[in-house]
């Protein structure tokens, strides 16, 4: 091993490795990670600018949500509400919300400036594509979160141009007692075509579990889909957009309970059957000559 | 040390060998300890002369070569590598055989190799180690997998006889990891690595291979058992509680 070599590790590839960590880490564990990664890097300067570095992006990819001051709700902190480093828009109650990245919280509110809310008429489509969502999520997700942002053309002030609205769902559970954590993300983009009097629907979506009782294992799925219909009044187009959402949701849902079902009996035996190819367990008996462990007692005088 | 075994619990196992090698460039001090405690998935190399593959491991390196099984010679080259005695080596060439015979039967493929040495402490130890590639371009042959790995690491160590029996503790470790893909549910990936241990007082009349054989297979089966049943069954039970079926949540306003 070039031990010496490898120990000369600069002080950007040590930040590296160390966002690295970071950003591997499962649902709800980067404060956990982040502990140790301090330990291990054994130098808070470096580690602090990994953690500013990786914290946001972590956040971001994650799709948390924090608590908003003044009981208003929560926020999403995803790239589709930064306005910048720091500050998240939560179209729902029109405020922006102030982030601490590393410590995970919403620290202060204020009310979201006119330019940086969505024109009247998208906002119209907005409100009532929100409205939608938001009554499937408590339905479909005990614990989900959502909100549905602009993602361009917030400006358009009436019909004749294209625009495009975001729908991002985050459902989480933390439970490390039960040495379990795991979340729900998706992230639905619809466009808008207005010459074509059409919309173009493409859906994300990444779920993702960790068990940790004595041992580690972890589940990560994603999933791709996309889907049309036609444009229709903000109302109609709510109804249609909620509708094929759920739809592709609960068609995912079960194929990864099938995924899951599949297990036992067919794609794990590729790796390792529950029996032997002849069905009863293996015949280790008849394989062996007794002389030689007798032999090999008496070779190596342990016997006795 | 223990921040990092605390992130090897927590990273992917999929991304076991890039944690390791981190860990190892971050703490070179470390580096033995590092390289004992974590198990990290199995490398093979070819032996030209039997043109059979075999495991690396810790239990069969000196310096910087691998001893072959097959052949008992170190790859590359190594003049006074340290080897088992005649004897055990003797057994150690009989556990091949069989093994080789039980992972064909158990995993339909796959590479296997089983090292044995003498021990102050114990009479002597076997380390028996089993790699399988199961995906659809390796030795898949249902072809359902995407990517599948499978490296088990079964260490027996075996205490001297006395009055016809032996003790034998094993401990194995299992790190596996596989992935499907398809059009309608995309990319379903699970990895997971478990160890656990066994200890087990055995009469020696039917030979120690016999006894280590029984073990193995019967904690191979509990390993695949728990990770199928219990540690892939809790990450589908969290998913269920993210996103409960639509069954059940249409039942609840019944209930």
């Amino acid at each position: 091993m070039a031990d010496e070599e490898e120990a000369e590790l600069s002080e950007k590839q040590k930040k590296e490795i160390a966002k690295w960590f970071l950003l591997k880490s499962p649902p709800g564990e980067i404060q956990f990670v982040a502990k140790d990664v301090k330990a291990v890097l054994n130098d808070d300067v470096l580690y602090e600018e990994a953690a500013s570095e990786a914290f946001p992006l972590y956040n971001k990819s994650h799709l948390i949500s924090l608590e908003m001051p003044g009981r208003i709700g929560d926020v999403i902190v995803t790239s589709y509400g930064q306005l910048n480093e720091t500050e998240f828009i939560d179209p729902r109650t029109a405020q922006v919300a102030v982030v601490d990245h590393i410590k995970q919280v919403c620290t202060e509110v204020r009310p979201g400036l006119d330019e940086e809310l969505p024109s009247a008429y998208v906002e119209e489509f907005r409100c009532a594509l929100d409205a939608e969502i938001l009554k499937y999520v408590d339905e479909a997700y005990p614990k989900g979160i959502c909100s549905v942002y602009c993602g361009n053309g917030k400006d358009v002030e009436g019909p004749g141009s294209d625009f495009e609205l975001v729908v991002v769902i985050s459902a989480a559970r933390h439970s490390p007692q039960n040495f379990c954590n795991g979340s729900w993300r998706s992230i639905w983009s619809i466009e808008f075509k207005d010459e074509l009097q059409m919309l173009e629907l493409s859906g994300k979506l990444q779920v993702g579990a960790h068990y940790f009782e004595e041992g580690n294992v972890q589940l990560d799925a994603k999933h791709e889909c996309k889907d049309t219909t036609i444009f229709q009044s903000s109302e109609d187009s709510a109804i249609a957009i909620g509708n094929i959402i759920r739809q592709h949701e609960t068609e995912y849902l079960s194929s990864l309970e099938e995924s899951y079902s599949n297990l036992p009996d067919t794609t794990f035996k590729d790796l390792r059957r529950k029996l032997p190819v002849t069905r009863t367990l293996f015949p280790w008996q008849n394989t062996l000559q007794f002389s030689l462990t007798r032999d090999i007692t008496k070779e190596l005088g342990i016997g006795k | 040390m223990e921040a990092a075994m605390g992130l090897m619990r927590r990273m992917p196992p999929k991304h076991t060998e890039t944690a390791l090698s981190a860990l190892l460039s971050l703490m070179p001090q470390h580096s033995s300890d590092l390289l004992s405690q974590v198990d990290q998935p199995l490398q093979v190399l070819c032996d030209m002369e039997y043109g059979k593959e075999f495991i690396l491991c810790e239990y069969n390196r000196d310096a910087d070569s691998y001893r072959s099984p097959w052949s008992n010679k170190y790859h590359p080259p190594l003049e006074d590598g340290s080897l088992p005695s005649e004897e055990l080596r003797k057994l150690e060439i009989e556990a091949n055989d069989i093994f080789a015979i039980y992972r064909d039967q158990y995993y339909e493929g796959g590479i296997s190799s089983v090292y044995m040495w003498e021990d102050d402490n114990e009479c002597f130890v076997g380390c028996f180690l089993i790699k399988k590639d199961g995906s659809k371009t390796g030795q898949g042959r249902r072809g359902y997998l995407q990517e599948g790995a499978w490296d088990a690491i079964h260490v027996i160590e075996v205490g001297p006889e006395e009055e016809g029996t032996s003790h034998y503790r094993l401990t194995s470790t299992v790190m596996l990891s596989l992935t499907t893909d398809n059009e309608s549910s995309g990319t379903f990936s699970l990895s997971g690595s478990i160890r656990r241990q066994m200890n087990m007082h055995l009469s020696v009349q039917e030979g120690h291979l016999c006894n280590m054989g029984r073990m193995i297979e019967e904690m191979e089966s509990k390993l695949r058992n728990s990770l199928d049943q219990v540690y892939f069954g809790k990450t589908k039970e969290m998913v269920c509680t993210l996103r409960p079926p639509s069954e059940v949540v249409m039942r609840l306003p019944d209930s």
